[in-house]
């Protein structure tokens, strides 16, 4: 076991290694519209000097005057020590300003993704406990219109009814205007009532799978030689399911939710810029588009890390929770 | 199907027992439609999807509008053209040779407030007669000095103090005509000084101030203004020195006292969101083109962008996935390791920069989709490949590949002849399933302004209009029908996808 995991990890780092490497390797060969802009905007200062030197001077500062490798070995090095340089856009270190959003974006998904499990893994035993009923349609359905309904446009549509219909939500942002006002509780419950509409979005979008999975992996374990044992036995249907059928389905669906954990951290980052919820999403949004190379460089090697870890969690928990499993 | 049984039990006399034919037999493939038919979501989703396909390919040849056709409208732009105010402040005229200064009109004042008759100044002390309403002679041991007056004489000739004096006198106290010096002077209704049929001055209460510098307000239009705020209009025409009738609007300003007078001037404008008419059944968007009609345009390049990438996905999918699962080994490994930092490759946060970039470069919107399909594509393939190597590591262990091995067929025969199209049934479903989140991946970037751009027309970019939060709440014609269309198309894609995972599945139950 402790071998595998050894393994798994060496081969993770190495995997970690190549993405950043194509990851900067591309944001080196992208226009650095930042760094122009910033030139442009120093070089028609009074009695500056000229753009080109601008250009240079910040090319330097930023070292982006050495070749792609080079480079990149300068940026790993600092990376591994969690220095991840300054933010353009935020002006100060990336990872104070990551530590300063994330917490919300944690605390978001997590609430998000525990309404998930409450709610698609019952639907889903459910649907397939009853394979073709109507009920089955109806949740397979739902799940599927779950996950093709696009993000924004269904963000969107809330907007419309709950905050500019019926207002009782602000459109945008995390705190109302009276935020400075209220004590600590009445900040608090500001707060949470500007998550209801994006945590309501991540949880319509995201079910669906969720929900679809525990569904096939239901049908699965149902399809299977010792549930007929148990139903031979003259089990009762509710013993049948819940005692002997639930609990294998539980081996698949603890691997996917332990394989998403990391993933509570990587932020929403749709949903975040369309409530401009400052989360990490939100805050990756606007340094992405600003072309802001470090802090674009730190959220994607950060999603790289919680995918890998991620993986190794799910495969790891599989050995762990199905004892016919046997790594050797 | 008892209709079959019934024939069934007919020829059951002549066949024997183990004869063929008394079963009626259906290839895998019809096995497979009429699975994939009896599911009802797989049939809406496949009505949906014609649906949407005749939407997006055959509606735009018969929409009467092009793509990019603009629409134009006249509209009253209203332009301010004069301010009116009634004058509600006394204004003072001296007589020939005397002098009433500012002092002396402040204390008059008081003492007029006051109701009283005299009034002390540091020099003199004055006297007020009301001659009429609003209407004040001020003298001085009894000679006049000036007098203080609301109504404005407006000077057509040459006219005197006493001729001003005299005037507002008879206008003050509603008479038709006075004298001065012997000569009649009469005085009509709008407030005309004629002195022999000839009009010399007129007299009103209104004053007004052009609000554009290059307009100069005649004498009519002043009057037909005043007549006009009397009747208590809120609009009125008049026929200018041009000519032209001109159409002006009265509105009044109660905190300010003023009557605005505006202007309607018809200006040719790009028709932007038209509400829905019977030539704009879905009204127009904020260029005036017909909303529509960019829809199904919309579609077109929404669908096309799908399938492409599918495409381009699938083919480097089937041919590094097939490869790494014949072969195995070496080849394995690497192809595999190459599939696992494409996994973890963020794809979404790297298109947005990607997006960004080409917004900084300013590419040719036609070569900005291109590329969009090429990375949308690259960065996709590596879970199709993984599907079929894992599903050829499988096959390849069966006896019918020791055969064409037996047989000496060539390897690239083998694996693309008789190992793929084993794997066609899950690349099928795989495929129909990845077209639904292209779409929405592509729409996402497009809403985003990062993926297609105007001109072209995408069901994401159509709703970027809703970034603008007027928009969003007042024009529901303009984004909640591209939403309905990117949801049908995407729906439609899963449950076509989902109905034939389960008609392919043997194992299902039906």
């Amino acid at each position: 076991m402790r071998k595998f995991i050894l393994k798994r990890l060496g081969l993770s780092v190495l995997i970690l290694a190549c993405v950043t490497f194509i990851i900067y390797a591309l944001m080196r060969s992208l226009p650095a519209s930042y760094v122009e802009t910033m030139a442009m905007q120093l070089s028609q200062a009074p009695g500056s000097k000229p753009y080109e030197e601008w250009i240079a001077q910040l090319n330097e500062s930023y070292g982006l005057d050495k070749g792609v490798v080079a480079g990149y070995f300068v940026w790993l090095k600092d990376a591994v020590r969690l220095n991840f340089g300054d933010s353009w856009k935020y002006t100060v270190p990336v990872t104070q300003k990551f530590s300063e959003v994330i917490w919300l974006s944690f605390v978001m998904g997590l609430i998000a993704f525990i309404i998930e499990l409450l709610i698609a893994i019952p639907l889903g035993v459910i649907a397939a406990t009853k394979q073709y009923s109507r009920a089955d349609y109806a949740i397979t359905a739902g799940a599927l219109i779950g996950i093709s309904l696009p993000t924004f446009f269904f963000a969107t549509l809330l907007k419309l009814l709950f905050s500019v219909k019926l207002g009782w939500f602000d459109l945008y942002g995390i705190v109302g205007r009276d935020y400075a006002k209220l004590d600590t509780m009445g900040q608090l419950l500001d707060k949470a009532n500007h998550l209801v509409l994006p945590i309501l979005t991540l949880v319509i979008v995201s079910i669906g799978s969720l929900m679809r999975y525990t569904r096939t992996n239901m049908l699965e374990v149902l399809n299977s030689d010792y549930i007929r044992t148990a139903r031979a036995k003259g089990l009762s249907e509710r013993t049948v399911i819940y005692h002997h059928a639930f609990r294998n389905t539980l081996i698949p669906l603890v691997t996917i939710v332990g394989g998403s954990l990391p993933g509570l951290f990587a932020g929403a980052l749709i949903t975040e810029t369309l409530f401009m919820i400052p989360g990490i999403g939100y805050t990756s949004y606007q340094a992405m588009v600003a072309g802001d190379i470090p802090f674009s460089m730190f959220y994607l090697t950060f999603m790289a890390i919680l995918t890998l870890l991620g993986n190794l969690l799910s495969d790891i928990l599989y050995a762990v929770v199905d004892p016919r499993v046997r790594i050797e | 199907m008892s209709d079959l049984q019934n024939t069934n039990e007919t020829k059951n006399e002549q066949l024997s027992l183990n004869d063929d034919r008394r079963v009626r037999t259906l290839s895998p493939g019809a096995l497979v439609a009429q699975r994939f038919f009896r599911n009802r979501l797989a049939v809406v989703g496949m009505v949906m999807l014609i649906a949407m396909f005749l939407f997006s390919f055959v509606g735009g040849l018969i929409s009467p509008y092009r793509q990019d056709e603009q629409f134009y409208k006249y509209t009253d732009l209203k332009k301010e053209y004069a301010a009116v105010t009634q004058n509600a402040d006394f204004r003072y005229l001296s007589a020939d040779g005397k002098n009433f200064d500012s002092i002396a009109q402040a204390k008059f004042l008081l003492a007029q407030g006051k109701g009283e008759t005299t009034f002390e100044t540091k020099d003199a002390t004055y006297e007020l007669t009301e001659e009429g309403k609003d209407f004040y002679m001020i003298s001085e041991n009894g000679e006049t000095v000036a007098i203080a007056f609301k109504d404005i004489v407006n000077k057509v000739a040459d006219l005197s103090f006493d001729e001003i004096h005299a005037a507002l006198v008879a206008y003050t106290n509603d008479e038709k005509a006075f004298t001065v010096a012997d000569t009649e002077y009469t005085l009509d209704e709008d407030g005309n000084i004629m002195k022999g049929g000839e009009t010399i001055g007129y007299i009103t209460r209104f004053v007004i101030s052009s609000a554009q510098s290059d307009v100069v307000i005649s004498r009519e239009y002043g009057e037909e203004v005043a007549s006009q705020i009397a009747a208590d209009a809120s609009e009125f025409t008049f026929t200018g020195e041009d000519g032209e009738e001109h159409q002006y609007n009265i509105s009044y300003d109660a905190t300010a006292k003023v009557w605005s007078i505006t202007e309607g001037t018809a200006t040719y404008v790009y028709d932007s969101y038209a509400s829905p008419s019977k030539e704009h059944w879905l009204g127009t968007d904020t260029n005036g083109m017909d909303m529509l009609t960019r829809l199904m345009y919309g579609g077109r390049v929404s669908l096309i962008i799908g399938f492409i990438v599918v495409i381009i996905e699938a083919v480097l999918g089937i041919i590094l996935g097939g490869v790494s699962g014949y072969f195995g080994g070496w080849v394995d490994n690497l192809i595999m390791r190459i599939v696992d930092i494409f996994y973890c490759i963020p794809s979404l946060p790297l298109i947005i920069i990607l997006g960004a970039a080409m917004d900084a470069m300013k590419l040719d919107p036609q070569i900005r989709m291109l590329y969009l399909m090429l990375i949308l594509g690259f960065l996709g393939w590596p879970s199709i490949a993984r599907l079929v190597r894992g599903q050829i590591l499988s096959l390849r262990e069966q006896e019918f590949m020791t055969a064409t091995e037996a047989c000496g067929i060539r390897t690239s025969k083998r694996i693309f002849k008789h190992l793929i199209p084993n794997v066609i049934p899950q690349l099928i479903v795989i495929c129909t399933m990845s077209l639904g989140s292209t779409i929405i991946t592509e729409a996402t970037l497009s809403f985003l302004g990062l993926g297609v751009k105007f001109p072209f027309a995408s069901w994401g970019n159509i709703i970027n209009d809703v970034n603008n939060a007027f928009v969003m709440t007042h024009y529901w014609f303009v984004w909640i029908p591209a939403g309905i269309c990117l949801l049908i198309a995407v729906l439609g894609f899963n449950f076509v996808g989902d109905g034939l995972r389960d008609a392919f599945d043997p194992r299902m139950k039906r």
